[in-house]
C-alpha cells in the first residue's frame, strides 16, 4: 500500500477526476468544527466518494488514509466494509490493516467491531490470530475493556479455550489486582467446553485464590473471586475450613489492610457461620474498646473505623444483622 | 491550568463552564476537534444539556441548532453523528434528547423514528447499534431511553429486553457490555437506568450492586469505573447515577465527592477534566455537572439518574400527551 502522504490530494493524477465535496455546516453551526487542513481535505474527498458510492480500489486507499487522520469515523468504517465487499478484498489483509491502525489507538468502538467482522467472516481458522491479537493489546494494556470483549467472542465464536486458564495466571501473576483477568477466569472455568465447570473447578480455585489473598491482602478482585466461587451455595460457603481460615490469617497480620477479611467474615457471619473463639478473639484483638457483644455487629463497627469512606454502608450492614452471635 | 490551595474552598465556577462551551470549537489545531466531527451530535448533546443544567440553554440559537440536527437525519429515520454520516441508535438518542431540552419533540415524525429503533432489537432481545450489527448493552439503554422519551416503548419487545439485560448480570451484582463480561460502571448505569425506565429495577442486587458501586470511592474522594482503575470524572456520572436510581447513594461519601469534581476545573478557562491537573474536554464538563447535580449542588438544576436529562424536562415530556 504506497502511496505518497505527504502530497496533498488535489495534487494527486489519481484524484484529478474527482470534485471534493465540503461539509455543509448550515449558515452559524452550533457547535462548529475547526479543522486540521490535511483532515479537511481527506474529508472531502471522502464525502465525493461516500456520495457517488465509489467502491474501487482508490476508494479503499483513500479510506485508509482517512481512517490513519481519525479511526473513530465509524462512517468511513461503514463504507470500508461495503467496499470490501464489492471488492472481495483480502481479509487477511485487512486483518493487518486493523492491526496498524490499533498501534496509534485501540480504545474505539468502531476498530473493534470491524476486526469482529472480518474474523467472522474469515471463521475457525483465526481464533488463534484473535487470541494472539488480543494478547498484544492486552500486553500494553492489560484491562482493555474491548479487547476482553473480543477475546471472549473469539473464545465463543471460534474456539481456542485450551491455554486461557493459564493466560489468565500469566496475567495474574504479572498483576495479581488485574480485575479483567480475574473476571476471565471465571469465564473460563464456568463457559470452558472443556472443563467440568464451577463446582467442579471449585476446589483448585478456591486453593489459587487463597494464595493470591495471601500475597495481597489488600485486593478487592481476589476476595470477590473467592466469594464467586461459591455461587449460590451457601452451605458450602460457610463450611469450607479454608474461607474463615484465610479471613483469620489476614486479620492476624499487622502490615496490611484488614477491609476485605473482615467484610468477608462479616458475609459469613451473616450467612449462618458459628464463629469459633479463634474468630471471636481475632476480631477483638482489632477492637478499640468498642462494647460489643455481637461479633458481627462489632466487625461493622471496626470497618467504619478502617474503611471510613464508606461509613455508612457500614453502619447499614450493621443495622441488618439478624443474626444473635455470641 | 490553576490549582487551588488546600486552605480554599473550591467553588463551581458555572460562568467560566458556559463560557468554554460556548467558545470550545474554535481551536483549528486540536486534535479534539478534529476527531469530534463524526459524533457531534453526542458533543451537541453534552454541551446543550451541560448549558441547561445552568440555566443557560437561552444562550444558543434553538433554530439554529434545531435546524442543523434535522440535517442529520436519515429516511431511515435515525440519525447520524454529523451531516452526511451514518445513522446509528448513539446519535438518534442524542438528537431526540437535545429536540426534547428545546421542548421540541414534535417537529419529529414519530413513527418514523420509533420504527428505526425498534427494528434493532435482536431475537434475543439485544439491541445493534445499526445495520453492522454490533451489540452492546449500551445499546439496549439507548433504545428503552430513546422510546420511552417517543412514548413508543410498546413497538418493542420489552420483556425480552428486560431478559437479555439480565443475562449480563454478574454475581458481583454488576453489569457487562454482553453475558460474561467483566462489570463496568458504565455499563451498569446502561443497564440499570433500562432496567429502571421499563419498571424491572426488581431484578437488581440492589444491596450486592450498591456495595459494588460504593467501592469504586477512592481515598481522594473521586469514583473509578472498575477495581484497581484511577478515578474519572465521569464515574461521577455513571456510578452516582446507578446508585440513586437503586436507592444507594448515601453509601459514597458525597461531600468528597463534589471535592473531587471541582478540582477537577479549569478555573482560569473553564471546563472540567477527567482528574485534576489534566486538560478539559465537553464529555467531562457535561459529566462533572451532572454529576453536581445529583449530588445536588446549588446554582445546578436537577437532573433526572435514568432519562440523563433535566427533571423538568422529563416532567415535560410524561406530562404532555
Amino acid at each position: 500500500m504506497n502511496f505518497d502522504e505527504t502530497v496533498p490530494l488535489s495534487q494527486r493524477l489519481e484524484w484529478s477526476d474527482v470534485v471534493p465535496l465540503t461539509q455543509d455546516d448550515g449558515p452559524n453551526p452550533v457547535v462548529p468544527i475547526a479543522y486540521k487542513e490535511e483532515f479537511r481535505e481527506t474529508m472531502d474527498y471522502f464525502r465525493a466518494i461516500y456520495f457517488s458510492d465509489e467502491r474501487s480500489p482508490r476508494a479503499l486507499r483513500l479510506t485508509e488514509e482517512t481512517l490513519l487522520l481519525n479511526s473513530g469515523n465509524y462512517t468511513v468504517w461503514h463504507f470500508r466494509r461495503l467496499v470490501l465487499e464489492a471488492l472481495n478484498h483480502d481479509l487477511f489483509e485487512e486483518l493487518e490493516f486493523i492491526e496498524r491502525i490499533a498501534e496509534d489507538n485501540s480504545k474505539n468502538y468502531q476498530l473493534w467491531h470491524h476486526r469482529r467482522w472480518v474474523a467472522e467472516k474469515l471463521g475457525p481458522d483465526v481464533a488463534g490470530r484473535e487470541l494472539e491479537f488480543t494478547r498484544r493489546v492486552l500486553s500494553l494494556d492489560a484491562k482493555h475493556y474491548h479487547a476482553w470483549s473480543h477475546r471472549q467472542w473469539t473464545l465463543r465464536a471460534l474456539g481456542g479455550w485450551e491455554d486461557e486458564l493459564d493466560y489468565c495466571h500469566e496475567l495474574l501473576e504479572a498483576d495479581v489486582f488485574n480485575n479483567s483477568a480475574w473476571n476471565q477466569r471465571y469465564y473460563v472455568i464456568t463457559q470452558s467446553p472443556l472443563l467440568g465447570g464451577l463446582e467442579a473447578m471449585r476446589e483448585s480455585e478456591v486453593s489459587y485464590t487463597i494464595k493470591a489473598i495471601l500475597t495481597n491482602p489488600a485486593n478487592e478482585s481476589s476476595w470477590r473471586y473467592l466469594k464467586a466461587l461459591y455461587k449460590d451455595d451457601k452451605e458450602s460457603w460457610i463450611s469450607d475450613p479454608s474461607v474463615s481460615s484465610v479471613c483469620l490469617n489476614v486479620l492476624s497480620r499487622t502490615d496490611c489492610f484488614h477491609g476485605f477479611a473482615l467484610s468477608t467474615l462479616l458475609d459469613l457471619l451473616c450467612d449462618g457461620l458459628r464463629p469459633t473463639n479463634e474468630h471471636k478473639d481475632s476480631v477483638r484483638a482489632l477492637a478499640n474498646e468498642e462494647p460489643e457483644t455481637n461479633l458481627a455487629n462489632l466487625v461493622c463497627t471496626i470497618l467504619g473505623r478502617v474503611d471510613p469512606i464508606r461509613a455508612n454502608y457500614w453502619a447499614w450492614r450493621k443495622s441488618k444483622i439478624t443474626v444473635a452471635a455470641i | 491550568m490553576s490549582s487551588t490551595s488546600s486552605s480554599q474552598m473550591v467553588q463551581l465556577v458555572a460562568d467560566k463552564h458556559v463560557r468554554y462551551i460556548l467558545m470550545a470549537e474554535k481551536k483549528k489545531e486540536s486534535f479534539e476537534s478534529v476527531v469530534m466531527d463524526h459524533l457531534r451530535m453526542n458533543g451537541a448533546y453534552w454541551g446543550l444539556t451541560t448549558l441547561d443544567l445552568l440555566d443557560k440553554l437561552g444562550c444558543v440559537s434553538e433554530e439554529e441548532v434545531i435546524s442543523w440536527l434535522m440535517t442529520c437525519q436519515h429516511e431511515s429515520g435515525g440519525f447520524a453523528g454529523n451531516t452526511g454520516h451514518d445513522p446509528h441508535i448513539l446519535y438518534t438518542l442524542s438528537a431526540v434528547q437535545i429536540l426534547a431540552l428545546f421542548d421540541k419533540i414534535n417537529i419529529l415524525d414519530i413513527g418514523k423514528v420509533s420504527s428505526y429503533v425498534a427494528k434493532l432489537q435482536n431475537e434475543d432481545g439485544s439491541f445493534s447499534g445499526d445495520m453492522w450489527g454490533e451489540i452492546d448493552t449500551r445499546f439496549s439503554y439507548i433504545a428503552i431511553c430513546c422510546l420511552s422519551i417517543l412514548k413508543c416503548l410498546d413497538k418493542i419487545n420489552v420483556e425480552k429486553a428486560v431478559k437479555y439485560i439480565v443475562s449480563c448480570k454478574n454475581l458481583d451484582g454488576g453489569f457487562g457490555c454482553t453475558p460474561g463480561a467483566e462489570s463496568h460502571a458504565g455499563q451498569i448505569f446502561c443497564c440499570v437506568g433500562a432496567l429502571a425506565i421499563t419498571g424491572s429495577l426488581h431484578h437488581v442486587d440492589k444491596d450486592s450492586l450498591g456495595w459494588w458501586l460504593c467501592e469504586r470511592q477512592l481515598k481522594a474522594g473521586g469514583l473509578n469505573g472498575r477495581p484497581e482503575k484511577l478515578a474519572d470524572v465521569c464515574y461521577s456520572w455513571w456510578v452516582l447515577s446507578s446508585l440513586i436510581m437503586i436507592d444507594r447513594v448515601h453509601w459514597i461519601d458525597k461531600a468528597k465527592l463534589v471535592k473531587f469534581i471541582l478540582d477537577c476545573q479549569d478555573l482560569d478557562n473553564g471546563g472540567i477534566s477527567d482528574r485534576p491537573e489534566d486538560a478539559v474536554d465537553i464529555f467531562h464538563t457535561y459529566f462533572g455537572v451532572a454529576g453536581l447535580s445529583l449530588l445536588e449542588y446549588p446554582g445546578v438544576k436537577v437532573i433526572d439518574p435514568a432519562y440523563a436529562l433535566p427533571v423538568d424536562v422529563v416532567n415535560r415530556i410524561i406530562f404532555t400527551k
